[in-house]
Formats: structure tokens, sequence, C-alpha cells
């Protein structure tokens, strides 16, 4: 790739026998909001610390703007990273934070007072200049955090995990302003978080981690489309799997006899299907169910199991002749009485489209 | 729940109480004859007299030691607080293996006899055609000093969130700068609960003092070349008094340092991936 | 950006970064740099200085500050055969068990009852407990002459009350009054140790206990005690090791029937001016205190191990 901004490669990190990082080769591009999501244990923090200089890998190399990290110490980095914790100095107040970094630069005093305050107006906390720490919000903390980061106007701005410590209707509302900010300064940044919801709504990739891994990097659209594992597939959002037996096909389409359904046409979702046992993988939101039987040649009978009311959509668990394990079907709430009506029907029809179907390589 | 060990045990309590009179009646023997009109220290009291204390203020013997005791215990703080500081800074911070044994090695004069450290030290600087001074007084408090220093540090920088110090790399400070306005300025309660402590105990210490001063004393080996007159006591008493008024102040300050965790307001979620 | 160019600058980095990768790579390395000048400090003043010890207790004495550097076991001869050390030393041994004894015991309840039974001011009781410790500890010593003398404080006291007709002679000078005094001056090191293991003992195996039918003593005896046992262990050692070699108690409550080895070295320092025996005196001191505590520990240890 030409246009890798920051190129990691063929990094490795063990502790022991351990290796938290496993051989990792990623490129990411200048001005991409790229995250690093997996359970924790993943490797991912680690990763993105190696990024940042305070982990040297065992192996491998980091390379930014096509420079060698290598022999660059955390604090010589054209990096900036906001922490976990946020690590607000408790014993400074929020301009004496922000302005940390800026003694280097030997700015007079009014330049410092310039950019401090232009740096906490980007994260609206402006009048916020004379408090400590301790007097701060956890939200209220995050910014403080990013403005100091971004007052350096690093190359790159790394951040870990840094809405896990706020609630949810505050997490959401700085998931979005987090990405509004990124647009508007153009830096790139690597994010690493455990949740998925998260790393879809804001990045332009995803890395998904396992084992010290990167198992699919791609845009969250085709994360959630089109996974390459069922590793994947299961950590992304919800997925039925159901055994199946390979009959034909290669590239993009291809058949399987799957147990339950018959002989159905799947969409390749792994680039190796010629493994010999497949599974077929299909989202919840993907099977409709019907009270009569619908148009169509992709259709089944089934029976309801259990029912969810959720408010905007319901679950619904069906079972299906020659199938050993339910199925999840999700459905919008848009018309109520034809979803209670599903609800109390115990005989009902399952049918998809054609490209709902995913084969993917059925190991471990 | 039945809250067990809560319930009231009236008996333990009597004890516990009469436990802190044995800790400190004593004690206050000393103030209590310093203020009594008698060079003889016995019951009853013959009446109320500053005299032993207005005795001190123009004794030039016990004034040079006074200076010499400052000057000792201020230099022992000093270094043996920034020697803690490399030390606990170095273990809390560092995976390093061995460190356990090297951290009992540096604890051990807290164990050894003073008589034993003092008499060796007294070997080497001799063996070394060193002169004693309040020099090699200094050199003996450091030693004595330094575990308590370390123990104080170490419990101080054991509850530090590291990503501090890493943010402070990250913000493109060098190891240097990052410890000045850090590292110090955030473990300083520690810092200044070990330089008291470390004032403190060698303005007291005795032994050390015994063996490896010259003819120039400190306050307690002063003292105790006073023990020798029995018509001095009384201003033994009185001057003793002060050194237990100050010492009880500065410790209690100390303790109060050391033990109030002012950072505990951090949401230091300390979750790593 | 190709691979070429970033080989190119990183093999333009400055030659001196090995230095600093090693450094980088290396946390321990970090850890032991950071460490050396305490490292140097302690092994110029502790370290050296006990080598410097051993080596002079194989050595004579000649006249003034001179000394023969002939290799000798004359000194441990003398210090282990001569029926006057041998006296000093059981008696030191004496004196620093009984103290450690007596202020274990007496320290215990204390303990336990800021450890269960405080509830909002533990932090005050323990630094009461402890702030006596931090004072002059020659001040505290010569606070018990005043109090056991013969014109001291009880005696003075019982004459004036009337309940004695002349004071006794059997409160200052002797051995107990070393073992009372001491027991005063190193109360913090046994309250400590043991308050820390007693608050470590989590409370619901108490309750435990209770719901499996103990009764307070015997959850005390078969839980708590047991639990606490490094506490013990720890403050016994802590106090039976710098007791032994105490000398300003000894000196100044002890009498001539209450010296302690610590006297002979200080003498042998001193007027004696024989250092070498002085030495062999300090170190045999070490070593005897040493081997007890290490058989006590090994003992202690064995005989929970058993019950446990």
């Amino acid at each position: 790739m030409t246009d890798a901004f920051i190129s990691l490669r063929g990094i490795t990190k063990a502790f022991g026998a351990f290796k938290a990082v496993d051989d990792v080769n990623l490129d990411i591009a200048r001005g991409e909001f790229f995250s690093l999501l997996g359970p924790s244990g993943c490797g991912k923090t680690t990763l993105l610390r190696m990024i940042a200089g305070f982990e040297t890998p065992t192996e491998g190399d980091v390379v930014i703007d096509g420079v060698s990290m290598s022999a660059v110490p955390p604090h010589r980095r054209p990096t900036n990273m906001v922490f976990q914790s946020y690590a607000i100095f408790p014993h400074l107040d929020v301009a004496q934070n922000v302005a940390y970094g800026l003694r280097r630069d030997k700015l007079d005093k009014a330049e410092v007072a310039g950019r401090v305050g232009e740096a906490l107006a980007m994260v609206k906390l402006s009048g916020y200049e004379s408090r400590r720490s301790n007097e701060l919000s956890g939200g209220q903390r995050q910014r403080v955090a990013l403005a100091r980061a971004l007052i350096k106007r690093p190359k790159v701005l790394l951040l870990d995990e840094p809405l896990g410590a706020l609630d949810r209707k505050l997490r959401e509302e700085m998931q979005l302003e987090l990405r509004t900010l990124q647009r508007s300064v153009g830096i790139t940044f690597v994010f690493v978080t455990h949740d998925q919801e998260e790393a879809l709504t804001m990045s332009d990739r995803v890395a998904v981690m396992s084992q010290g891994k990167p198992i699919q990097v791609a845009s969250p659209r085709d994360l959630y489309e089109r996974p390459n594992s069922v590793e994947v597939a299961d950590f992304i959002g919800k997925m039925n799997f159901l055994p199946c037996r390979r009959l034909n096909g290669s590239g993009e389409a291809g058949e399987v006899e799957a147990d339950g359904l018959g002989r159905v046409p799947v969409v390749n979702g792994a680039e190796c299907p010629d493994v010999a046992t497949l599974v077929v993988a299909v989202r919840p939101e993907k099977l409709s169910l019907h009270a009569d039987e619908p148009a169509g040649a992709l259709k089944i009978r089934c029976r309801m199991q259990n029912t969810a009311y959720l408010g905007d959509r319901s679950h619904y668990v069906v079972s299906v002749d020659g199938l050993e394990r339910a199925l999840a079907v999700s459905a919008q709430n848009a018309d109520p009485e034809a979803a209670r009506q599903l609800a109390g029907g115990a005989s009902l029809w399952l049918s998809w489209a054609p490209d709902a179907l995913i084969a993917l390589p059925a190991e471990r | 729940m039945s809250g067990i060990g809560r319930e009231k045990n009236r008996p333990l309590a009597v004890y516990a109480v009469l436990y802190l009179a044995f800790l400190y009646v004593p004690v206050l023997f000393l103030p209590v004859f310093s203020f009594n009109d008698s060079i003889y220290i016995s019951f009853p009291l013959k009446g109320f007299t500053t005299q032993w204390y207005a005795s001190m203020i123009g004794n030039e013997p016990l004034l040079a030691a006074l200076g010499n005791s400052i000057r000792v215990a201020l230099a022992t703080a000093f270094i043996s607080t920034l020697l803690g500081i490399f030390a606990a800074k170095a273990v809390t911070r560092y995976k390093m293996p061995g460190s356990r044994p090297v951290i009992g090695a540096i604890m051990l004069p807290l164990v050894v006899p003073e008589i034993i450290l003092g008499t060796a030290l007294l070997i080497v600087i001799m063996q070394a055609g060193g002169t004693l001074s309040l020099l090699t007084v200094t050199l003996g408090h450091v030693l004595l000093c330094v575990p308590f220093a370390m123990a104080v540090l170490m419990s101080r920088f054991e509850g530090f969130d590291r990503s501090m110090e890493e943010a402070s790399a990250d913000l493109g400070e060098n190891a240097w700068w990052t410890f000045w306005r850090v590292t110090v300025p955030m473990a300083m309660p520690g810092i200044t609960a070990s330089f008291l402590l470390c004032f403190t105990i060698s303005f007291d210490e005795f032994i050390m003092a015994f063996f490896l001063g010259s003819t120039d004393p400190t306050l307690p080996v002063y003292m105790w070349n006073q023990l020798r007159f029995p018509q001095r006591l009384p201003g033994v008493l009185a001057l003793g008094s002060c050194i237990l008024l100050i010492s009880f102040f500065v410790i209690a300050l100390a303790e109060y340092l050391r033990r109030r965790s002012s950072f505990n307001d951090e949401t230091a979620k300390v979750t790593i991936d | 950006m190709t691979s070429a160019t970033s080989a190119t600058l990183a093999v333009d980095a400055p030659r001196a970064s090995a230095w600093r990768r090693l450094l980088m790579r290396s946390e321990a390395l970090r850890g032991y740099l950071l460490l050396s000048p305490t490292l140097l400090v302690m092994l110029g003043i502790m370290v050296i200085p006990m080598i410097g010890m051993v080596v002079l207790s194989f050595w004579t004495q000649l006249a003034g500050n001179t000394f023969d550097n002939a290799f000798t076991l004359k000194n441990y001869a003398d210090a282990f055969t001569r029926d006057m050390y041998r006296i000093l030393f059981v008696r030191s041994l004496g004196i620093s068990l009984l103290t450690t004894f007596f202020t274990v015991l007496l320290a215990y309840p204390v303990a336990y009852y800021v450890a269960f039974h405080v509830k909002r001011h533990k932090m005050v009781w323990i630094i009461l407990m402890t702030l006596p410790f931090w004072t002059s500890y020659l001040l505290r010593v010569f606070a018990w002459k005043i109090i056991l003398g013969y014109n001291g404080a009880i005696n003075s006291g019982l004459l004036s009350l009337g309940m004695i007709s002349e004071p006794l002679t059997v409160l200052l000078y002797n051995p107990s009054a070393v073992v009372i005094t001491l027991t005063h001056a190193w109360a913090a090191f046994a309250i400590l140790p043991i308050y820390v293991s007693l608050e470590k003992i989590d409370r619901s195996l108490l309750e435990a206990a209770t719901d499996l039918g103990d009764g307070p003593v015997a959850r005390f005896f078969r839980v708590v005690l047991p639990l606490s046992l490094p506490g013990i262990i720890a403050a016994s050692v802590l106090i039976f090791i710098p007791t032994v070699g105490d000398y300003v108690t000894p000196s100044l409550v002890g009498g001539t029937e209450g010296y302690m080895i610590s006297n002979a070295i200080q003498f042998q320092f001193a007027r004696g001016n024989n250092w070498p025996l002085g030495a062999a005196l300090a170190l045999s001191s070490m070593v005897i205190v040493t081997v007890i505590v290490m058989t006590y520990v090994v003992v202690v240890r064995r005989l929970t191990a058993r019950i446990g």
C-alpha cells in the first residue's frame, strides 16, 4: 500500500510465552478514523500502546508517516493519546493540563492562553480553565484529555476506550461529537474499543481483533454484511448459524444443503469456501415471518417457540423441522396488530432474500 | 446480619484505654517534673516554676548542640528522602527481577541493632583514616532513615496511576521533566511526610550520634552527658519536654500528610485490555 | 511510502540509540539504574562497614589504634568461652524474649479491639498508638528512670501516701526494670503488624465460624488467632532482634545486674579499647539472634501447617 500513513509491520509483543500481539500487519490511511475492536485481552490496547511507544514490540516495526519509530521514545513521537482513565493531572487545573505539552514550544503567555482557549472552545469547555480534575464530571474530564492531546496538533490521535467510563446517553453524544471533531481537524484517529456498536458508528474502518491478531479489517458495512469468519459474525451483532454441506459454487455465489432449509443459495462470505465443513450464517432481521404462505421460492414452515416484545421491534424464536437449534428472528413493530398476530400464531412461514445467507468456514 | 465483631465489648475497650495510658503517662512525667520547683524529682510536687526553661535560653553549649542537631537532621532528611524517592520509584514503577531481596536489604537497618550498625560504620571510618564529625553522624542517620523514607514513599507510589506519567511522556516531556512536573508534585504529601519523619528520627537519635560523633555533640548526646550531673536533671527535663512537644507536632503532621489520600477522587480505572 | 525510505531513516538514527534502545527494551535495566544511587549509598554505609566489621573481628588490637591483621579466632574464642560474655549473652536473650512475649501479649488485645470494635476513628487510634514511638527513644527510657528511681515517682508517691516506710530498691537497676522499659518502648512494633494482620481477616470467615456453631471463644482460637499469626511472627521478630542489642535501656535503668551484651560491646570500643573483640561480640550476638529467629519462624510455620 502506498498511501499507508501508519504502517504496522510484523508487530509481535510477547510477555513471556504469551503473545499479546501476534505478527500484526496493518496499514492505516491518513485522516482515517480507524478502530481496533475486540473483547478484553485481545491485544488491542497493547497494540495502541506500541504505536504510542509505551510498549516496545518484541518484533516488528511501527512506521508513522514514513519514519520508523523503533528508536523514537514516546515523548518524541508525533502521536498523542487520550487515556482510558483520562490521566488528568490532579495537581494542575484545566488550563494547566491543556497547556502541559506546550512547554517545549517556548510560546509566550498570550500565545499559550490563546491556544488553550481555542482547544477548550473546540471541546466546548470554555470557562472551565481554573477547575481541578476532581471538580469535573467524567464527560468533562474526557474533553480535557481530548483538548490536551489535540493542542499538540499530533499526526495521530490515539484513543484508549475513552468512552468506556461514561453513561450510555453521554456516550452516544460523545460518539457523534468525536466523529465530527475528527472530520474537522482531519487528524488520523486510532480508536480502541470493545463496544461493537461504538466501532461501527464512528469508524471509517475497523479491525476486529482476536487473540493478538486482526481477523478482519473492513468498513463497518462490510463487517456487518460480509463477515469473513464465524468469530467476526458472532462478535458483531446477532447471528444464526446453521450446519450445512457444500454442493457447488465459486466466487460470489454458491449453493449448499443446509439442515432444515434444504438446497439454498448462499453468498460466500469467506474468501476460503473450499474447506470441508461450512456453516450458513443469517442475521435475525434478514428473516421475515409470515402468518400466510408468502410468494417466492426461499421459504419454509416454522413454529413459534418464544417471543420478546422490545417496543420498536420484537424478537422471536422459531423452530424448523430438521434443525437442531431454534432460529432467532427480529422484526420491526411497524404494524402492532400484525406483530400481535405473529406472536399468537403457532404455525408460521419464514422467508428470506437470496443474498441473506452467508457461507462461512466452520473453524474451531 | 449478626454484625460479628461489632458488638460492644466493654472490658476490651477499658483495656485499650488503659493501654493508651500505659503508653502516654510515663512520658508525661517529663513535662510534669519540668515545672516542679525542686532539683529532686520526687513526689509530692513542690511548686510551679518556669526557671528550668528560662535557664535554657542563655545556655551556649545547649544552643550549639541544638544547632548541630538541626543541621544534621536537615541534611539527613534531605538525603534520605531523595534516596527514598529514587528507590521507591524504581521498585514500584519497574518490573525488576530480584527486587524483593534488594528491598529487603535496604530495609535491613530497621531490624539490626543500632549499636552494630554504628560500630561497623565506626570501624570503616577509622580504618579509612576519617575523623568523626557531624558528617559521620549524618551518614549513620541516613542509614537509619532510608528504610523509613522508602516505606513511606513506596506506599505513596504504589497508588500511582501509571498513565499520569505516560500522559506526560505522550505530551512531549522526557523522563527528567516528567519527574519534576508530574511525579514529584503528585507525590508531594508523601515526600513531605518522609522528610518530616526522617528529620524527627535524626533529631531524636542517640546511638549513632554517640558512636560516630566528635566532641561537638548533638542534642541527645548533650542530654546524655548532662545525666551525669544530678543537679542539672530538671534542666534536662525541661529540654526533653520541649523536644517531645516538637517531635509530637512534627510527627502528627507527617502522619496526617501520609495517611491523607488526596488523589482518591480520581476515577482511575485500572482495567487494561 | 516505500520500505526503502523508512529503512534509510532507521539507519540514519544516531548510533548512540543502541544504548537508548536497550534502555527502552529493558525495564529491569531502567529500574536498577534508578535504584543505583540508593544501592550505592547503602553499599557504602551498610554493606562495606559490615564486611569491615567481619574482617576486623579476626584481627588483634595493638597499642593505640593499630591492629595486627594476622588471622585469629581468639576474639570469638573469648566471646564464647569467657563467663562474663556468656552471662551477658544469656541475659540479653532472656530479657529480649521476655520483652517480646510481654509486648505481644499486651498489645494483641488492643490491636484486636481497634481492628474489630472501633468503627469510626480507626486511624486516630492507630496514630495515637504509634505516635510515642516516633519521639525520642532516649527520653522515653529516661522517663522510666524517673518513675522507677530510688527517689522516683513511684517510691516518693508511695512514701508520701504512707504505704511504704522507705524507698523500694527493687524497682530500678535490675533486669525487670529493663523488661518493663523495653515493653513500653517497643509497643508500636507489636501493635502495627498485629493490627494489619487482623484487619486483613475477611469478616465473613467469622460469620461462617459462628454459623458452623463456634462460640466467640472457640471462634477466636480456631479462626482469628491462626489467621493473625503472620502478624504475631512479624511483631516478635521486629521486637526481638533490635532489643537484644539495645544499649540505652540497660545503661539507664539496668544497673550492673541489668547490663546487656551491648554494654560490653560499647566498652570494647571505648575504654576497653579492644575493637576486634567488640566486633566479634557484636557479630556473635547477631548470628545467635538470627539462628534463634529462623528457628522460631520455621517452628511456628511447621506448627501452623500441622494445625491447618
